[in-house]
C-alpha cells in the first residue's frame, strides 16, 4: 500500500487559469468532430434514428423560422424601400431585397434557428440521457453513442438546415414583396422584373452551402456539449446554454469566412 | 463459466484528487463478490473503470487476455459485450417501453428474428419477475421495477460478468431480500462472475463468496467472505458492524487518540456483541452467517465447489479464526486433502489480495492482514 505520491488538496489554480485551457477545450471539440466524421461511414447506418431526428429538428424549427423570416424580409424591404427612393433607384428594390435575403438574411436566420431551437433541443435531449446514465449504459452494451446517436443527429440538423434555408428564402422574398408592394406602394411589375438584375443562382447555392455548414457545426457542438454534460440537471442547463452561445459565435465567424470566400470565387453579376 | 477479472495496481485520479491507488484484486470466475466502502471512496468509479468508461492512469484490468485500460476502442467495445451492468437507477432508455429497452441489445448486436427476440425478452422478464409490464415506460414504474428491468437488459446478451451498482439503494428491506435471492438464483443459473457494489451489510454478510473494502484511497482488504467477516481489522469491523466507533469518521478520518478512546468506551459497554443492531443490516459481533442458497428447484451454484477448492488451497495462509470459519464450510474430501498437504500453495490464486508487507509505507491504522506464520 505504498502511496505513490502525497495526495494533494485541490488547488486554487488547478488548471483553471492555465493558458492551455481554451486550447484544450477547442481541441476536444475538434477531436469529437473527427470522431463523428470517422463514424459517418460505419455500418449499420441508423436510418430510423435519422428520420426521427430530422422530423424532430424540423418540428422544433419550422414554425419559428417562418415566423422570424417574415419580419426579417419585411425589415429588409422597408430599409431598401426608403433607401432606393432616396437614391432614386426604385427599380432595383426587388433585386436588392432578393440579394439581401438570399445571400445573408436566410443563412443567418437559419443559423439562429438551427442553433437556438434545433441545437438546444439536441443538447438538452443528449444531456438528459447523459446524466441518467443512459449514455454509459449504451456504451456498456457495446454500442457507440457517436455512431448510434450523434451521427444521425448531425446529419439531420444538416438536412433540416438546408431545407430551412430554402424556406427562409421563399418566405423572406414573399414577405419583402408584400411589404414593398402593399405597404410602401411599390410597383409589382418593377419589383418582379428586377428580380434577376443583381441576384444570380450562385447566391442561392452559396446560401445552401452556408446552411449545410451551419447545420454541421450546430449538430456537432450541441451533441458534444450534451454528451459531456455533468453535475445533474444544472449541468444540462449549463450545457445547453454553452452550446447555443458557442454555436452562435462559431456560426457568425464561419459565415464571415464563407462570404469572403464566396466573393473570391463568384464574381458579382455585371462586374 | 464466467471469466476472471484481474485488476493490478490500478490508480485513478480526477485532476489532482486521487480517488484510489494500487488496487489489486482478482474476481474469481463465476463467484459473487461484494465491494464495500464508505460513501465517496470511489466504488462507482471502480465499477466504471472495470467497463472502460473511465480510464485509470496506472495499472491494468485484464479480462480474457485483454487489458482494457490500454486496448483500442474497437477491442473495448468487443470486451464490453461480455459485461452486463446494472446501473443505480437502471439507466433505462426513457423514450422506449420496457420491452424495447430489454430487446435493445439483441436488436443492435444480433440478427435474431423478431419472434425469437420476443421469446428471449419475455424469458428474461419472467426471470426478474416483470411479466406483463412490457408496455410500460420507465417513467411509469417504481424504482424497484426499474432496477429489475435494468437487470433483465443486462442479462439479455448472456453476459460473462455482471456488475451491480448499489442494487439495494432506494429499495425497502423486503425488496432487497428478494433482489438478493434473485442475484444468487441468477448466479446459479448463468454461472457468470458477479460484482456487487453496496452499502448494505446484510447483503454483504449473506450473498457473496468474496468481500472487499475500499477505504482511504486504497483497497483495505479483499478476500473470501470468512476472512472479512472474522477480521479484527478496525476498519472492517467498524464497517461490518455499522457503528460510529472506529477509524471511519463522518466526513474525514479521525485522529488516533479519538479512535482509541471510542474503542475503549465500546469495550467497556461489552464490545460489538452488546452494541445492538446497526443500520443497513449490520449486526453485532463477527459471526459468519450461512450463505444464501439458490431457491429450491434451481441447480447448485457451480461456483461453490470451485471456490471451496480454491480456498482449501490457501487455507494455510489465513488467520486461525478465518481458517476455522472456512474449514466449517469445506466438504470432508477437501479438508482431508488440505490437511494432508496435497495442495500446492498457490499464492497467485484469485480472490485474496492485498499489498505485500514490504510495500506498506504510510502510517498504518491497518495491521498487516496477512496471517504471519
Amino acid at each position: 500500500m505504498s502511496a505513490p505520491e502525497e495526495p494533494q488538496a485541490p488547488g486554487l489554480l488547478d488548471g483553471r487559469y492555465s493558458p492551455t485551457r481554451p486550447l484544450r477545450a477547442s481541441g476536444n471539440l475538434f477531436a469529437f468532430a473527427l470522431d463523428v466524421a470517422r463514424s459517418l461511414p460505419k455500418r449499420p447506418f441508423q436510418l430510423r434514428e435519422f428520420v426521427q431526428q430530422t422530423w424532430f429538428v424540423a418540428s422544433v424549427t419550422i414554425l419559428p423560422t417562418a415566423l422570424v423570416a417574415i419580419p426579417f424580409g419585411a425589415v429588409i424591404a422597408l430599409q431598401l424601400g426608403s433607401l432606393t427612393r432616396q437614391l432614386g433607384a426604385q427599380s432595383f428594390t426587388g433585386s436588392a431585397s432578393v440579394l439581401a435575403v438570399l445571400r445573408e438574411a436566410s443563412p443567418i436566420v437559419t443559423a439562429l434557428l438551427i442553433a437556438g431551437a434545433g441545437g438546444s433541443a439536441i443538447c438538452a435531449d443528449l444531456g438528459a440521457r447523459k446524466i441518467r446514465d443512459e449514455i454509459d449504459a449504451m456504451e456498456v452494451l457495446g454500442i457507440s453513442p457517436i455512431q448510434r446517436l450523434v451521427v444521425p443527429r448531425v446529419l439531420a440538423s444538416m438536412l433540416v438546415a438546408v431545407l430551412l434555408n430554402g424556406l427562409v428564402s421563399v418566405v423572406g422574398v414573399v414577405g419583402g414583396y408584400f411589404f414593398n408592394v402593399v405597404l410602401q406602394g411599390g410597383t409589382p411589375g418593377a419589383y418582379l422584373a428586377s428580380f434577376s438584375a443583381l441576384a444570380q443562382v450562385e447566391d442561392f447555392w452559396s446560401g445552401e452551402i452556408k446552411a449545410l455548414v451551419f447545420g454541421l457545426i450546430a449538430g456537432i457542438v450541441a451533441s458534444y456539449k450534451g454528451l459531456t454534460a455533468g453535475g445533474g440537471p444544472k449541468g444540462v442547463g449549463d450545457a445547453v446554454n454553452q452550446a447555443v452561445v458557442i454555436t452562435f459565435l462559431l456560426l457568425f465567424a464561419v459565415n464571415f469566412v464563407l462570404t469572403a470566400v464566396y466573393f473570391q470565387l463568384v464574381p458579382p453579376k455585371g462586374a | 463459466m464466467g471469466v476472471a477479472v484481474q485488476v493490478e495496481g490500478l490508480s485513478k485520479s480526477f485532476g489532482s484528487q486521487n480517488i484510489w491507488s494500487d488496487v489489486t484484486l482478482t474476481l474469481p470466475p463465476g463467484e459473487i463478490s461484494v465491494l464495500l466502502g464508505p460513501s465517496g471512496t470511489g466504488k462507482s468509479v471502480f465499477l466504471k473503470s472495470l467497463v472502460g468508461l473511465l480510464k485509470p492512469e496506472r495499472g491494468s484490468i485484464v479480462i480474457s487476455d485483454t487489458d482494457i485500460v490500454r486496448c483500442g476502442e474497437s477491442r473495448l467495445y468487443e470486451v464490453r459485450k461480455l459485461f452486463g451492468v446494472l446501473f443505480q437507477d437502471g439507466a433505462l432508455f426513457g423514450s422506449m417501453d420496457l420491452f424495447d429497452n430489454i430487446a435493445f441489445p439483441l436488436r443492435e448486436h444480433t440478427r435474431k428474428g423478431e419472434s425469437e427476440i420476443r421469446r428471449i425478452v419475455l424469458e428474461k422478464m419472467e426471470m426478474v419477475g416483470l411479466q406483463g409490464a412490457e408496455g410500460k415506460l420507465p417513467g411509469e414504474i417504481s424504482g424497484g421495477m426499474r432496477k429489475r428491468a435494468g437487470l433483465a437488459r443486462a442479462l439479455v446478451l448472456d453476459p460473462e460478468i455482471v456488475l451491480f451498482d448499489e442494487p439495494d439503494s432506494g429499495l425497502d428491506p423486503v425488496r432487497v431480500a428478494y433482489l438478493n435471492q434473485l442475484i444468487v438464483d441468477l448466479n446459479a443459473q448463468i454461472d457468470a462472475t458477479f460484482l456487487i457494489v453496496t452499502h448494505d451489510i446484510g447483503t454483504a454478510r449473506t450473498v457473496p463468496d468474496n468481500l472487499g473494502l475500499l477505504f482511504r484511497r486504497h483497497l483495505a482488504m479483499f478476500g473470501p467472505r470468512e476472512q472479512l467477516l472474522t477480521s479484527q481489522e478496525p476498519v472492517v469491523r467498524q464497517f461490518l458492524n455499522g457503528r460510529r466507533e472506529g477509524p471511519i469518521g463522518m466526513s474525514e478520518e479521525k485522529d488516533v487518540a479519538q479512535v482509541e478512546a471510542e474503542m475503549a468506551a465500546l469495550e467497556a459497554r461489552g464490545g460489538d456483541q452488546h452494541n445492538g443492531v446497526g443500520p443497513k443490516g449490520a449486526t453485532g459481533g463477527d459471526a459468519v452467517p450461512p450463505q444464501l442458497p439458490p431457491s429450491p428447484g434451481l441447480p447448485e451454484r457451480q461456483a461453490v465447489r470451485r471456490r471451496q477448492e480454491r480456498v482449501a488451497r490457501m487455507l494455510h495462509t489465513y488467520d486461525p479464526a478465518t481458517a476455522d470459519a472456512i474449514r466449517a464450510t469445506l466438504p470432508a474430501d477437501l479438508l482431508t486433502q488440505a490437511d494432508a498437504g496435497v495442495f500446492e500453495p498457490t499464492p497467485v490464486a484469485g480472490g485474496r489480495h492485498w499489498a505485500a508487507d514490504d510495500e506498506v509505507g504510510e502510517a498504518r491504522v491497518l495491521p498487516a492482514p496477512r496471517g504471519r506464520r
